[in-house]
């Protein structure tokens, strides 16, 4: 597979023979991921797949039962809980419904890693505030509570915050869930340009593969805990794998099946054995 | 039969791992309050919303409850000609039991449910992973400070209870019943210990029941379950498990206290 | 801001009203002097009964608290109990042939020490025995007296 190619390169994040279960689920199976540094990775698969819990195995906020992984050269189940948080302070992290302290001001909530952190001044803590802020276009809401948000303006303003240490990764959860169609073409937009000009390594994980082939370099596409594909949006679009297919064309029916697995329709109707 | 001893078999040993595992928590809260004490603006803050803002539910509740100490007091002690001893009835009724008891129940329902259902809906809406994301610990950022400012709150709240409670027992005892008023402190003073009333009764029980009120208060929450119903759930167990707890804990204090040993 | 510092100060508040209400339990509502050490002196007397006699117990002269007990122990001698007094300092001109009793507030109340001063020129001081002592009177005692004589003048 494709992995083994970029082996040799500067992986920001390198995952192998992960092995992860729920109960009787193994939601990941021997899966190999890596992240190339300095590029925009998306990790697309239908929901209920494992791709936040996948995230969650990157940032150390769950354990892999078995397989390594490696974040920053680090092996992140080595590492001890102080460790851990000194490599969390170079990674952002948005989640879905961004996460803001429902207590605090826009301004408040940005701020809030720089006091937690940094012994900065009052007035470098706010210059560095409202450049964040700035820089999603949200430096007129500093004073705003997260309450008078709209879902997109929240997404940025987490965004502002995720970046406030200038993090040298940034994940996003889901970013383009429930937005309209113009706070997506801006989240899009904002994450291609954050990326580029703080020189930051992205890992997106979406299931909308429009937005995701708009945004990403290198897409891995997982299902049943596995890799199934990996490539350049342009790669996976011509892919030959029916699976594949289905997934970036969005059919109703192929390889994964409309039909939820099931006894015989007829043979359940005649038999009024069970409801 | 069997089926009934199984069961009581495993609500015991749910039991036995609700304390366990709670007393857990208690450790680590306790390792991290020294740190938590050097952010004292935090912990200020903290006392304002869980201390001050119950503070007007207490001083009302505290001056009825003594002015109806008073009142009950006195047509007993009317029929025996000794209304002399209304102070001491009032003072020792309310310093031993009423105030500590009455304050804690007070406070887990209006603080201890905010506690819990603030640190839940943080839970839910991932603002403590969040943190978690930031490099921050949450137990440390937010659970010790409010844990701290209820172990405080609730002895400060106790102590005003009670005097303002006393204060009403004086109303209405010496204004409206006409009890004498050097009767109603001299009386008082000759029986009101300072070490056995005062010290061991109001402020080591509230200390003991604020620590208990917030360690079960900020653990629910801590640890509901990351929905809407999870919470209001855990909000729920916080007020039944502290009113439980701080009644328990009243028999066990008293009967250490003032009858150990 | 602006807001941050009326929640400090409001807390601040609380905090001081909290401490005030101690001071004002302790210092009003308790028997605090008996704590706070040598604002008396003691005296002694010998009881052949002390009844329910309490530590803390008041001791009045007149009506007028004057101090309080502080200890009660037997002798193992005379088998009577010793009973030690704190006497209040503003309390320093009590004539040393004073005579101590003990008495019942009421029909139900509690048992304190009532003084009865005597002609004497000289002063109670630290460690003085007050020599006159009336015991308490055992209600069962007086009971079982009464039926005594009753039955004794009966027979007659």
């Amino acid at each position: 597979m494709a992995i083994h190619d970029l082996k040799h390169s500067d992986n920001v994040v390198e995952i192998t023979g992960l092995k992860y279960r729920v109960g009787n689920k193994a939601i990941f199976d021997r899966l190999n991921v890596s992240i190339p540094r300095g590029k925009i990775t998306a990790i697309m698969g239908p929901s209920g797949t494992g791709k936040t819990t996948l995230l969650r195995v990157m940032t150390g906020q769950v354990l892999a039962d078995r397989g390594r992984v490696w974040v920053e050269g680090k092996n992140i189940a080595r590492l001890s809980i102080d460790e851990l948080y000194d490599l969390r302070k170079q990674m952002g992290f948005l989640f879905q419904n961004g996460a803001l302290f429902t207590d605090n001001t826009v301004y408040e909530n940005v701020a809030f890693p720089l006091r937690e952190h940094t012994k900065l001044p009052e007035n470098l803590i706010r210059h560095v505030v409202l450049m964040k802020l700035q820089a999603v276009g949200l430096r007129g809401a500093a004073n705003l509570m997260p309450a008078e948000l709209s879902g997109g303006m929240a997404r940025r303003v987490a965004l502002a915050r995720a970046i406030a240490l200038d993090p040298k990764i940034i994940f996003y959860d889901e970013p383009f869930t429930g937005l309209d169609p113009i706070s997506m073409g801006v989240i899009v937009r904002l994450i291609r340009v954050l990326n580029d000009s703080l020189g930051l390594t992205s890992i997106i994980v979406s299931h909308d593969v429009e937005e995701v082939s708009s945004v990403s370099d290198h897409s891995y596409l997982i299902s049943d805990g596995k890799v199934v594909a990996y490539g350049t949006p342009e790669e996976l679009e011509h892919n030959k794998s029916a699976w594949v297919r289905q997934f970036m064309k969005g059919l109703a029916d192929g390889p994964v099946p409309f039909h939820y697995p099931a006894p015989d329709y007829a043979g359940q109707l005649l038999g009024e054995e069970q409801a | 039969m069997r089926f009934l001893l199984r069961e009581i078999y495993y609500i015991a040993l749910d039991f036995l791992q609700g304390v366990g595992s709670i007393c857990l928590f208690l450790f680590r809260l306790l390792r991290y309050t020294p740190t938590a004490l050097l952010r004292w603006r935090i912990v200020w803050q903290q006392i304002y919303s869980v201390g001050a803002m119950s503070l007007v539910l207490i001083m009302v509740s505290g001056l009825f409850v003594g002015m109806v100490m008073a009142l009950e007091s006195y047509h007993v002690l009317v029929k025996f000609a000794a209304t002399a001893a209304l102070g001491t009835g009032v003072a020792l009724s309310i310093l031993r039991e009423l105030g500590p008891v009455v304050t804690a129940l007070l406070f887990a329902g209006r603080a201890g449910t905010a506690l819990t259902s603030e640190i839940g809906l943080m839970r839910a809406t991932e603002q403590l992973a969040g943190m978690e994301m930031m490099a921050v610990d949450p137990v440390r950022r937010i659970v010790v400070p409010r844990f701290i400012a209820g172990a405080v709150s609730v002895p400060l709240l106790t102590m005003i209870f009670c005097a303002i409670a006393i204060l009403g027992g004086y109303y209405v005892g010496v204004d409206l019943m006409g009890v004498d008023q050097g009767a109603f402190w001299s009386q008082m003073r000759v029986n009101v210990d300072l070490v056995d009333d005062i010290l061991k009764s109001v402020v080591i029980k509230s200390i003991v029941f604020g620590g208990a009120i917030s360690l079960i208060a900020v653990y629910e929450g801590y640890y509901s379950l990351p929905t809407a119903e999870g919470v209001s759930r855990a909000t729920t167990r916080t007020v039944v498990n502290s009113s439980l707890a701080v009644l328990a804990l009243d028999y066990l204090l008293t009967a250490l206290l003032f009858h150990g040993a | 801001m602006r807001q941050t510092r009326t929640i400090e100060i409001s807390t601040g508040f609380f905090i001081i009203l909290g401490f005030a209400s101690l001071f004002f339990l302790a210092t009003q509502t308790t028997n605090i002097q008996a704590y706070s050490g040598n604002s008396g002196y003691t005296v002694t007397a010998s009881f052949t009964n002390v009844g329910g006699l309490k530590v803390r117990a008041p001791v009045t002269m007149a009506g007028v608290h004057v101090g309080q007990v502080t200890a009660i122990h037997l002798d193992p001698r005379t088998f009577s109990a010793i009973v030690s007094m704190q006497i209040s300092q503003r309390y320093n001109q009590i004539p040393d042939d004073s005579s101590a009793s003990i008495l019942t507030s009421g029909l139900l109340g509690e048992q304190y020490i009532g003084l009865t001063p005597g002609g004497s020129e000289a002063f109670l001081k630290n460690g003085s025995r007050i020599q006159l002592t009336q015991s308490a009177i055992i209600l069962e005692n007086l009971i079982g007296q009464l039926l005594f004589n009753k039955a004794s003048s009966g027979s007659k």
